[in-house]
């Protein structure tokens, strides 16, 4: 009976990818544990919040995602322009919207319907795929990334930017198109320069040179990266971190928790850790290749490379080769928000690999 | 463009795929030759990095080394008291952190204007002191209050006191907080990193001149501190060693003595053991109280103390330059003998007055003091004998021979800003002035040097050096306070030295000429009314400096304001026969030598050479008046 009970519940879950997902949470309440033992147990809740919304998403089939691509983009889009209108200003930027009972930030919601919506556009037009479907595409893509950049949130856009482009990637935009699209954006950067904002600007002046204020601009980066070349090797152990446990290390539990965790484990960890993200997203692109559709092959593909954006990104920028932006590092950054979609990502990758033969009998 | 069929499109979204995964093996592997760099090739930097940033170096100041006098009598010492400091920083509010703390600790105006004034000077991460000495019942007060007053601390901090207050204030000076200025001189000392946590630095006297001697060797606490710099625990320490103690040639008692027989005069003393150049007294009156300036001098003070019209912050011994009177007059007779412009027995018939380029030159005496040979010069301070001398020798001999004695040359004295006064010459008159015509020398101005007055300005430091060099027969030393300097840690004493600075080319016979007319200026001259009974044989000459030119007229000493009366000087050795104190005083606006400044003398010798202590208060000799010059 309860093993009846256990196999319906689990029916929907893909092995290697859970395995590999409660890793990476194991990982995460380990590092908790060291760098803010009191956030465990809303650590906790949020795993649970976000485990069950992995679980109902990977019982619903692709099909049923793809009726809702439509109104969430466009729910989305609405409530981003919200947002611009009227939204709150935290911290110097207008991105969340206040309902009343509950505060949102509309643009985490984009980085799933981003993927859900070009991939169903795709879809549509699977038969004709022509210069017309990738301008539309495009128009998709960068209307609400326009709304998030000028928010501003240039983390968020990047994620959603990417979300949406890995889709257009996979549907085929071809190879000289991108690489024009690279030189161009090349050539253009000193332009977009002036059109960023000081702050992001400095940030960028900040990763070349963070000595140049190490107590203000480039005190993240220097004391991270301190933290990540102080571990060594085998790093200091759980717990012993002295940037970590001195509070050395600004926003040490959510977008640095990568620097306390790899003051601790050192290189060794940090290696495991790549590993884990490699095979995550090795399950993922092995799904989007076997998937059924182009609508789940595109979607999964995309939510893969999402994955490994998150990764890149945050890896890169606390130790010191990208610029400071708000991308939280998978699965082990606290935040609920962020977990829940990402869990939401996996849900989606079980669906379509559960799904991946009914569609052809 | 236009797209194949759909098993194409599968394998080109494949060929994506395998694309997309090497791209992000390439990544990876990107991330991971940083992760390399830092944790293998530049582990060590960081290591050491991340040392700096938890542990901290927190000094230990050491204590201040004490300054005693030659009878181990304690002048400088330190005491332990809570001050109730803030670290701005760490405040939010400061104004109402302040008021708070108002409400039950006395917290005055002065206390809050000297804060804002330490902000202003101080680091950023200093805990600054808002009140200091307070009272147990204060410290039980605030305790019970610390939990409201984040950033706020009682800590126990050594204070330097001068137990005896305004006494001997310009010979031991006193600390303040350190200044830039003092920074300065600490990084020219390559001493930064221990004089870390040092709030105090000598600012005069011998606490500025021995600065480093006494400040002693800071210990330091290696405590791991987190971001905010709260310390966590601590790794290591070690201690502070106090500074070295200073051990006076300088007599308390003879210094006391010396003070009080000033009365509420204002002048200077200094006493010189001839044989070493230790100072036995150096007094300069009025004194100030340098318990004053220790925790920062409040502005009402600093005030009356720069206004006031006694100067009491003036070392009127070191930087007082004052004529030398005719106190001049056995250092020209010397003069003349070492150059042969006289022998001792040679007389001049005084008429009262020199004529000289159509210039009368008045003795005070009317009608003269008759026949007068070298020894009745000196001790009947006769002033034409001089002025005849003086031209004689000619201003270039006298400048040369007066410059070896260390006339218009500083000492070198322990204490630092000494003046060097004027020794004035056809050269220094070039130097000093700017248009040609006040350049030139004139053979009038000779005569006037002769006797001690015109350009002449010594310090009374300088009188005594002169002074002692003549009792010890021309072999001279620098005058120093310290005589020996005690490592606290090892005991050991270093002697500061008494090693000869020079021995003048003079010949005995002629400094006994001089040595014998000034013991006859204390037993038959100017000096005698003075050292009348007196138990040893002494030598003295009386001076007077003119504050106020007379021309012509007659000095009456009631119709001349006090400040423009004459300075009276005095300068005396003794016992005649191997002197073992020499001295100068001066009195400001004394009047005649003989009346202010030689009583002065007497109470000193008696007290060092027999014991004696003067009876009551300095006396004011009124009747030695009609004696001098």
């Amino acid at each position: 009976m309860i093993r009846a009970l256990w196999g319906k519940l689990v029916a929907p879950i893909d092995g290697p990818l859970m395995t590999i997902l409660g890793l990476l949470l194991l990982f995460a309440l380990v590092t908790m544990a060291s760098a803010s033992p009191a956030r465990l147990t809303t650590l906790l809740t949020h795993m649970a919040i976000a485990l069950t919304a992995m679980r109902v998403v990977a019982q619903l089939p692709p099909q049923r995602l793809m009726r809702l691509a439509l109104p969430l983009y466009l729910f989305g889009v609405l409530l981003l322009v919200a947002v611009a209108l009227f939204g709150d200003i935290s911290k110097g930027a207008r991105r969340w919207l206040d309902l009343g009972f509950i505060r949102i930030q509309p643009s985490e919601l984009m980085k799933i319907a981003m993927p859900l919506m070009l991939a169903w556009y795709f879809q549509r037009h699977e038969s004709r795929l022509r210069l017309k479907e990738y301008v539309v595409a495009t128009l998709i893509l960068l209307v609400p990334v326009a709304l998030i950049v000028r928010q501003p949130d240039l983390g968020t856009s990047i994620l959603v930017f990417s979300s949406g482009f890995f889709v257009i990637f996979f549907a085929g935009l071809p190879w000289k198109v991108i690489l024009g699209l690279g030189a161009t954006a090349a050539a253009a950067a000193p332009f977009a320069w002036h059109l960023l904002h000081d702050y992001q600007r400095q940030r960028i002046l900040t990763l070349l040179d963070p000595e140049k204020d190490p107590l203000g601009k480039g005190f993240h980066i220097i004391q991270s990266t301190i933290a990540i070349g102080s571990g060594g090797i085998l790093g200091k152990g759980w717990g012993q971190g002295t940037q970590a446990q001195l509070e050395f290390i600004p926003e040490r539990h959510t977008d640095f928790i990568f620097a306390v965790y790899s003051e601790e484990f050192g290189l060794l960890g940090n290696l495991v850790l790549l590993v884990l993200y490699s095979l995550l997203i090795g399950r993922g692109l092995l799904i989007a290749a076997n998937a059924a559709t182009l609508f789940a092959r595109l979607l999964a593909g995309a939510i893969t490379l999402i994955f490994f954006t998150y990764a890149f990104v945050n890896m890169g920028m606390v130790s010191g080769i990208l610029p400071v932006v708000g991308v939280p590092l998978p699965f082990v950054s606290y935040g609920g928000t962020a977990l829940v979609t990402l869990m939401l990502g996996i849900g989606i990758l079980m669906s379509i690999h559960k799904n991946r033969m009914l569609v052809q009998k | 463009m236009e797209f194949k069929n759909p098993q194409e499109d599968l394998e080109q979204f494949n060929s994506r795929v395998a694309f997309a995964g090497g791209f992000v093996l390439v990544c990876f592997a990107l991330l991971f030759a940083r992760f390399v760099w830092l944790q293998v090739i530049q582990h060590d930097y960081y290591r050491t990095r991340a040392d700096e940033n938890r542990i901290s170096l927190v000094p230990i100041t050491p204590n201040r080394g004490l300054i005693m006098d030659r009878n181990g009598i304690v002048l400088a010492r330190n005491y332990s008291a809570y001050t109730l400091e803030i670290t701005p920083t760490q405040v939010r509010d400061l104004e109402a952190t302040i008021d708070g703390l108002a409400e039950f600790i006395d917290i005055e105006p002065k206390d809050r204007k000297r804060f804002k004034k330490l902000m202003e000077e101080s680091k950023r991460f200093e805990s600054l002191p808002i009140r200091t000495r307070l009272t147990d019942e204060e410290v039980a007060k605030f305790i019970a209050r610390r939990f409201r007053f984040p950033g706020v601390d009682i800590k126990a901090r050594l204070f330097r006191q001068y137990p005896r207050g305004a006494f001997a204030s310009h010979v031991l000076g006193y600390i303040g907080r350190v200044t830039e200025r003092d920074m300065a001189r600490i990084e020219q000392q390559d001493a930064e990193a221990n004089y870390r946590g040092t709030e105090h630095f000598g600012k005069t006297g011998l606490e500025q001149h021995y600065e480093f001697e006494l400040h002693g060797a800071t210990g330091f606490e290696q405590v791991e501190v987190d971001s905010g710099g709260r310390p966590v625990r601590t790794l290591a320490r070690s201690a502070p060693v106090a500074g070295n103690n200073l051990t006076l040639t300088l007599d308390v008692k003879l210094q006391e003595i010396a003070e009080q027989a000033f009365g509420d005069r204002k002048g200077a003393l200094v006493a010189i053991e001839p044989a070493t150049g230790g100072i036995l007294a150096l007094v300069s009156v009025p004194n100030y109280d340098p318990n004053l300036f220790v925790d920062g001098i409040t502005s009402a003070d600093w005030e009356a103390l720069n206004n006031s019209p006694a100067k009491p912050m003036v070392n009127r011994a070191l930087n007082g330059a004052y004529p030398p009177g005719s106190t001049f007059k056995p250092y020209m007779a010397l003069g003349a003998l070492t150059l042969g412009k006289r022998r001792p027995e040679q007389a001049l018939a005084d008429p009262g007055f020199f004529n000289f380029g159509g210039h009368t030159f008045m003795d005070d005496k009317k009608g003269g003091h008759g026949m007068v040979d070298m020894y009745k010069s000196i001790v009947q301070s006769c002033n034409t004998y001089y002025y005849v001398l003086a031209n004689d020798m000619g201003i270039d001999n006298i400048a040369n021979f007066m410059g070896q004695f260390g006339f218009g040359s500083r000492t070198g004295i322990d204490i630092e800003g000494e003046s060097e006064g004027v020794l004035p010459s056809p050269a220094w008159k070039k130097k000093r002035f700017k248009k040609p015509e006040q350049q030139k020398w004139y053979a009038g101005e000779t005569i006037s040097v002769g006797i001690g007055q015109g350009y002449n300005a010594y310090t009374p430091i300088q009188l005594a050096q002169a002074m002692a060099t003549l009792a010890n027969d021309g072999v001279m030393y620098r005058p120093h306070l310290v005589r020996h300097v005690t490592d606290t840690r090892s005991g050991a004493k270093t002697p500061v030295e008494p090693q000869p600075l020079r021995t003048l080319p003079l010949k005995q016979e002629h400094i006994d000429v001089i040595k014998h007319a000034m013991v006859g200026v204390n037993k038959e001259g100017t000096g005698a009314r003075a050292f009348a009974g007196a138990e040893y044989v002494s030598g003295g000459k009386t001076g007077t400096a003119q504050v106020y030119s007379l021309r012509g007229a007659k000095y009456n000493k009631d119709a001349v304001k006090q400040e423009l009366r004459d300075h009276s000087l005095f300068i005396a050795f003794a016992p005649a026969d191997a002197p073992q104190i020499a001295l100068a005083v001066l009195v400001e606006n004394g009047g005649f030598g003989a009346q202010a400044a030689a009583p002065i003398a007497r109470q000193v010798f008696d007290y060092y050479l027999l014991g004696k202590l003067p009876p009551g208060a300095a006396p004011a000799d009124e009747d030695a008046k009609e004696a001098d010059e």
